[in-house]
């Protein structure tokens, strides 16, 4: 059984999106989604600053098995990216709510995203 | 879904289990990584009871063999010695690669590949006609490789009685003992055994290897431990339509004897006048990311596609088997994700022994 964190909110392609409380938003991927990937070897993130079209492929986590592209769930400028990841793409398995997030983002608003509960079910 | 004998093992180490041609085997146990790992620096075990063995047994055992196969089973003349070899149709494709063990001059063992076995036995069924042979395939037999610098020792700590049999075995030799056969054999680049033993006692043996501190490991695991090794798979760098001559398992053919008439001996011969056009050669990539299966490679001398492509835990990045022109050689370009990847070519095996060699 996978975790699921109560304090965000997940999209249908597995991220979780934290909301910061001063208009920047925490993501990275789920228990599931690492699980479902296994052993991580390289997480591609963008640089501070960069701008990212709803929808574009802004992050590429890349497993032994697959690699999987992020989507941008919105309009949004990069705040800060977790350069960790660049020795330790591991965390992403081992912590995947804590120190295995991916990026920090600007965004107004964020479109489609479900529950903890509501994402649980899906996963049924 | 078939189930192996240590299905409920694997249930039992948190084997997470996937469809592997129909069977439902052990992907990992957690992390494939840190059990490649494991069998590099210490020792692991799979469950390859999947794999096929097979007793040809009678007095045209050898001459059959000997048209069967493409490398020549006269080599064998110990009781227990190994011989890897491919077992081609007339057009010189590889139906499958296998291991073939001598006992006797009227009994060998050969192990054939999971995927191909129906194919593999019609085909050896088809061919028999005159011979005085028949053909056993053994299916109530398990199979555990052990495998890692420590494997040797574990195996002999873990099942009293197999040091005295198997402790003088030197490499690509296997001795018996009732019931169990211990080949020193494998599919990692480290020493160890193979070892194929009833159904009924495979799970009392694999939880006497546990207790002796060998680490389960799964089929992620195997497979970027023989591609490190350098060391082919059927189905990937070879198949029905490609010639041992074209995958660089030239070194498996044996032509010395040309009285041997063995099946698509005509057809390499006829290859190997004009040259193969391809072969298969080891890639390094040079900058991030992993190399996958099918992704296009250009070399100086043209185009070529990656056969088993993955990540090389040992070295810490993405390494490949690929088939590419003959003669291909120093760098070149793997087109991943819509870039072009810089990767350099170079001779298999990329680590043998828990060392690298490239």
């Amino acid at each position: 059984m996978s975790e699921i964190r109560d304090d965000r909110e997940y999209t249908k392609t597995h991220e979780w999106i934290l909301d910061n409380g001063d208009g920047t938003f925490t993501m990275g991927i789920t228990d599931h989604a690492q699980a479902l990937l296994g052993d991580m070897v390289f997480v591609e993130v963008p640089n501070a600053g960069d701008e990212a079209a709803h929808e574009d492929e802004f992050c590429v986590v890349e497993s032994v098995k697959a690699a999987s592209g992020v989507y941008a769930p919105a309009n949004l400028e990069v705040v800060e990216a977790n350069d960790a990841l660049d020795d330790e793409p591991e965390l992403v398995n081992s912590s995947c709510y804590d120190d295995g997030w991916l990026v920090k983002f600007k965004a107004d608003n964020i479109e489609d995203l479900m529950s903890a509960e509501e994402y649980a079910d899906s996963l049924d | 879904m078939k189930k192996t004998a240590l299905y409920s093992a694997h249930l039992d180490a948190g084997g997470k289990m996937v469809d592997f041609g129909g069977w439902e085997m052990p992907l990992n146990y957690g992390s494939q990584i840190e059990e490649h790992h494991q069998v590099r620096t210490d020792a692991g075990m799979f469950d390859v009871s999947h794999m096929t063995t097979v007793d040809f047994i009678g007095v045209d055992a050898k001459a059959f063999l000997q048209r069967l196969i493409a490398n020549d089973v006269s080599k064998l003349t110990t009781s227990g010695k190994a011989l890897y070899s491919c077992m081609l149709n007339e057009q010189g494709g590889v139906i499958d690669d296998l291991i073939v063990y001598y006992l006797d001059d009227e009994n060998y063992r050969m192990v054939i590949n999971a995927g191909t076995t129906e194919k593999d036995i019609a085909w050896i069924n088809a061919q028999v006609k005159d011979f005085k042979v028949r053909i056993v395939p053994k299916l109530d037999l398990a199979m555990i490789a052990v495998q890692g610098p420590n494997a040797r020792a574990k195996v002999f700590a873990a099942m009293p009685g197999v040091e005295e049999v198997a402790g003088e075995l030197k490499p690509f030799n296997a001795a018996s003992l009732g019931g169990l056969f211990v080949a020193r054999t494998g599919y990692t680049g480290e020493d160890g055994f193979e070892m194929m033993l009833p159904e009924k006692s495979a799970e009392f043996t694999w939880k006497m290897l546990l207790e002796a501190g060998v680490k389960p490991c799964g089929l992620g695991a195997r497979d970027t431990l023989r591609l490190e090794a350098g060391m082919s798979l059927y189905g990937a760098e070879m198949n029905d339509e490609v010639s041992p001559l074209e995958a660089a398992l030239a070194w498996t053919v044996d032509l010395n004897n040309a009285d041997r008439r063995f099946i698509g001996r005509d057809a390499l011969e006829a290859l190997k006048g004009k040259g193969a056009k391809k072969t298969v050669v080891g890639l390094v990539l040079e900058g991030k990311g992993v190399i996958r299966n099918h992704q296009k490679v250009m070399t100086n001398l043209g185009e070529g596609e990656v056969t088993s492509g993955s990540f090389s835990p040992t070295m810490g990045k993405a390494i490949a088997l690929a088939s590419v022109p003959t003669g291909a050689v120093g760098g070149c370009e793997i087109e991943m994700r819509n870039k072009q990847v810089s990767a350099k070519i170079v001779k298999p095996p990329f680590v043998r022994n828990g060392k690298i060699l490239v």
